[in-house]
């Protein structure tokens, strides 16, 4: 056994070692503690074990990184521009298409996770969002504009807050475990997606019968573009909405009554209760609200630039599995899960296009995102795990030690 | 006494963390035969020291000396080798393990390939009779009682070959009768030439078995003088560096109106027992109610079921006439009753929550701190500086992380939230558990001052002193039943049987 600084376990009395003896509540104490200095090392750790599995490939990671960067449209700051013709503009604008959605979907983890739980379904009620975004952009067809898109944004969002509320419920009332119950609840969403776009399904295409993809979404569904052009995929005003997300969410946690029920209910749900705030009610809205998070995300896809969606997409897409990097790099914060949001965006849109063979293998291009993904939740996870550890070794040790004797 | 070898010496101890100077030039010495007590308030230096010498913390200067010789540990393996033991105020055994599987754990004789059981129970029989240390070898540690498991943690540590054992608070988790036994056992293994380093914050119990005593301050060594000349006074100056007051001053109770009536309650717990059988009694207005009992006779089930926290399966709760039986946490707040609940740190605080934030524990939703779900922080800090001032909370103003307070202004945290609510009823558990002399000071005067306000006040307490010194009435629980109630005059013995479910229990 290595010497282990004692410095680092000093502040802890015993009942709080043991308090925070549970993985949630260390991560909550964690991610209080780590400030800016642990995401910033941990992104930088993961692109140097990126950079080595480029080079392992016989490329140079710096001009690996370099064409990724540029990829993803960040040169663009060095020539700003809000002409879209100029390729780095048009790259940033695809970047940020990408960051909408990972803000919302990361926002979608944080806000369980300031609650004590770990929300893993934001892929599922991400796809909610899409489907009924969907059904209600396709069906409800004549309608005005505004009030159409107004309808399915919310649709979506309720729908996504329903699916999610469903793992929240169950965590309230038989206390079945979220992780598990969100997993699932990600494969039924899944299924559900596929029957529904798949051959015959309702909202399979009318055009077409044998191509399993739904209608697109009426013109009058469709979010206004502000940067490029609509048929080009522009960066629809989804994006302001993500951004207002963030706002939202920091004011809700900081600066509203619910939100501090969510906080003490996700710090001591022991002290909640004391303080006569029913935790479970918090346990299944912060669940409820989350999923409104993703659940939004998916609308936004829908109205912003998707317009149709597929049984091969349903069963492909994992954007809201990235929000849960997002979140933990970001720290369940406002500001870290736009900045995470930001950073996963670039490397998704950044690792996809402008890539030549000469600079990495192609193969590997693609999935460079999600080597850097696994790596981040790695060593966050890892950070958490080490912290547990050493905590149940603190209170094993007397009698480990003892025991060699 | 003074002629007996020493066997251990620290010199110059010194061990600093990050911004607390835990240990500065402590020096200290302990003889063969001699129970030597470690006293100071919490946060003094004990733990430190003791966790250098048990090879758990490297100290940053100084040296420790074992019959002369200096050892440097680096690990408790190498403490435990040089004949050091120690037992922990938490105990670390296994409850589904017997108390000799317990005692040879990692040590164990064996029968070829298979723990050689019989050889164990029969060791351990041997060693707890020479110390008359009575324990059933072969029973279940989770079967055994708490004063029990203290034995098997020290016999565990003479099964290693301690000859210096440090007891780490030993007394605070055992009745008065096991402690008195823990104090039999002590003096048999200093008369087997022992040596014990007791760490203690009472000061009856160091005068009544130490030998010699230290007395620790902010990391520094204030005296060392041997048990005859000193009193509960010199030691308390010594550790506080103030003139204490011991004895808590109060004038004879006025009792008003019933303002907390409990009638005939029943409490089941989760895994299906009846914890509280049938309880009764009044608390009135200007009057301190205290409960003796020995840990886990229902205490804690009954303050759950009177606060809301957990529902009765019968019988009646009033608060000041209000009928609160069963009915939200919420609500029973609401009806007037403060509670400052038995752990401050699993429950009365959120350790993560700034101080501002804890003090708006129940009232977080209400004016002037919030209007329609929107909370004014600016509020909050206010109300929060003017309770901090109030209650005298030291070490941090009002964003200050309440886990990051001393365990006694942590509980004036508590105090201050629960106080300044008004309420008519208050409960106070254990509202004294691990704090120094000062801080003990400053609640005790604090819940009489709220008596003589008129407020209604049950005290529940595993400290008979404490039950003794502010109640103006007794009641002894005992399984779940209140077993007795005394106003007048009555003796620690007599509550201690009592406690342990009555004279006929005790003695068989």
């Amino acid at each position: 056994m290595s010497q282990i600084d004692p410095k680092s376990s000093l502040p802890e009395s015993p009942e709080e070692a043991a308090r925070s003896g549970t993985l949630i509540a260390s991560l909550a104490l964690k991610q209080r503690a780590g400030g800016i200095g642990v995401p910033a090392a941990t992104v930088i750790v993961a692109f140097l074990m990126g950079g080595l599995v480029v080079l392992a490939t016989g490329h140079n990671p710096f001009l690996a990184y370099r064409d990724i960067f540029n990829g993803a449209g960040l040169n663009w700051i060095f020539h700003p521009t809000t002409n879209v013709a100029n390729t780095a503009a048009y790259n940033l604008s695809q970047t940020l298409l990408q960051t909408t959605t990972l803000i919302l979907c990361g926002l979608a983890v944080a806000f369980a996770f300031r609650c004590g739980m770990f929300n893993i379904g934001g892929q599922g009620q991400y796809l909610i969002g899409l489907v009924v975004g969907n059904w209600v952009g396709v069906d409800f067809a004549g309608m005005a504009p505004l009030p159409h898109i107004l309808l399915v944004l919310v649709a979506g969002t309720a729908a996504g807050a329903a699916w999610a509320g469903i793992a929240g419920l169950l965590k309230a009332t038989v206390g079945a475990h979220e992780v598990i119950s969100t997993i699932m609840l990600n494969w039924i969403a899944v299924w559900c997606g596929a029957w529904l776009f798949g051959d015959g399904g309702p909202l399979q295409n009318s055009a077409n019968p044998t191509v399993p993809i739904s209608n697109d979404v009426a013109d009058s569904a469709k979010l206004p573009v502000f940067w490029g052009q609509q048929e080009l995929q522009g960066l629809h005003i989804g994006f302001f909405i993500a951004l207002a997300a963030l706002v939202v969410f920091y004011l809700v946690l900081n600066r509203t009554t619910l939100g501090y029920e969510v906080r003490a209910v996700g710090f001591n749900p022991d002290a909640a209760a004391y303080g006569g705030i029913n935790v479970k009610k918090n346990l299944f809205r912060a669940m409820a609200i989350s999923g409104a998070f993703a659940g939004l995300a998916g609308a936004l896809d829908m109205t912003g630039y998707l317009y149709h969606f597929g049984q091969i997409d349903v069963q492909t897409s994992s954007v809201g599995f990235l929000g849960i990097a997002v979140a933990l790099l970001g720290r369940n914060t406002a500001v870290g899960t736009g900045l995470g949001a930001l950073l996963f965006g670039a490397l998704l849109f950044g690792t996809t296009h402008g890539l030549t063979s000469s600079v990495i293998q192609p193969e590997l291009a693609g999935s460079l995102t999600y080597i850097i993904q696994g790596l981040v939740v790695l060593f966050v996870g890892a950070d958490v795990l080490i912290l547990y550890v050493w905590n149940s070794r603190k209170r094993l040790r007397p009698r480990a030690k003892a025991a060699t004797a | 006494m003074a002629s007996a070898e020493v066997v251990l010496e620290m010199r110059g101890i010194r061990k600093e963390f990050p911004g607390v100077l835990a240990n500065d030039d402590v020096a200290l010495d302990v003889r063969q035969g001699e129970v030597h007590a470690l006293l100071g308030e919490n946060g003094a230096g004990k733990s430190t020291l003791m966790n250098i010498l048990y090879g758990l913390y490297k100290p940053d200067a100084g040296e420790i000396l074992l019959r002369g010789r200096p050892v440097v540990f680096g690990s408790a393996r190498d403490a435990i080798q040089s004949g050091i033991g120690m037992v922990h105020q938490h105990f670390m055994l296994i409850p589904v393990m017997t108390v000799a599987e317990n005692i040879v754990l990692g040590v164990e004789p064996r029968a070829g390939l298979l723990l050689d059981e019989a050889g164990a129970e029969r060791r351990v029989a041997a060693l707890s009779k020479q110390y008359g240390l009575v324990v059933d070898p072969a029973a279940l540690v989770g079967d055994i009682t708490v004063g029990q498991e203290q034995r098997v943690e020290i016999l565990k540590a003479l099964y290693r070959g301690a000859e210096i054992l440090v007891l780490d608070e030993p007394t605070a988790v055992l009745t008065p009768q096991e402690a008195r036994e823990l104090f039999g056992i002590i003096n048999s293994l200093k008369a087997d030439g022992k040596s014990i380093i007791f760490i203690s914050h009472k000061l009856n119990e160091v005068l009544e078995i130490a030998d010699r005593i230290t007395v620790l301050r902010r990391g520094r060594v204030i005296e060392t003088v041997p048990r005859e000349g000193a009193t509960e006074a010199s030691l308390a100056r010594a550790m506080v560096g103030r003139e204490v007051l011991l004895r808590v001053d109060k004038k004879p109770a006025q009792p008003g109106d019933v303002l907390l009536s409990v009638e005939d309650l029943h409490v089941v717990d989760d895994r299906g027992i009846e914890k509280v059988r049938g309880v009764s009694f009044d608390v009135r207005a200007g009057e301190i109610v205290g409960i003796a009992g020995v840990d886990g006779n229902g205490q804690t089930e009954l303050i759950d079921a009177l606060t809301g926290l957990s529902a009765s399966a019968s019988g009646r709760v009033h608060v000041a006439g209000d009928d609160v039986t069963n009915v939200s946490a919420r609500r029973v707040l609401d009806a007037g009753l403060g509670h400052i609940p038995e752990d401050r740190q699993r429950r009365g605080l959120v350790l993560e929550f700034s101080i501002a934030e804890n003090i708006e524990l129940h009232d977080y939703a209400k004016p002037p701190v919030a209007r329609a779900g929107w909370i004014y922080p600016k509020r909050m800090i206010e109300l929060a500086r003017k309770l901090i001032k109030d209650f005298d909370v030291r070490g941090g103003g009002p964003l200050t992380r309440a886990g990051g307070l001393s365990g006694g202004n942590q509980q004036k945290v508590v105090a201050a939230r629960e106080i300044a609510r008004d309420p008519k009823v208050l409960i106070a558990a254990q509202p004294t558990r691990g704090l120094d002399v000062g801080a003990i000071e400053y609640l005790h005067r604090r819940i009489i001052e709220e008596r003589d306000k008129g407020r209604a006040i049950l005290l529940i307490s595993l400290e008979l002193e404490e039950i003794f010194s502010l109640s103006d009435r007794i009641l002894v629980i005992y399984e779940g039943k209140i077993v007795g109630e005394h106003t007048g005059e009555v003796s620690e013995d007599e509550i201690g049987l009592e406690m342990l479910g009555g004279k006929e229990a005790a003695v068989a």
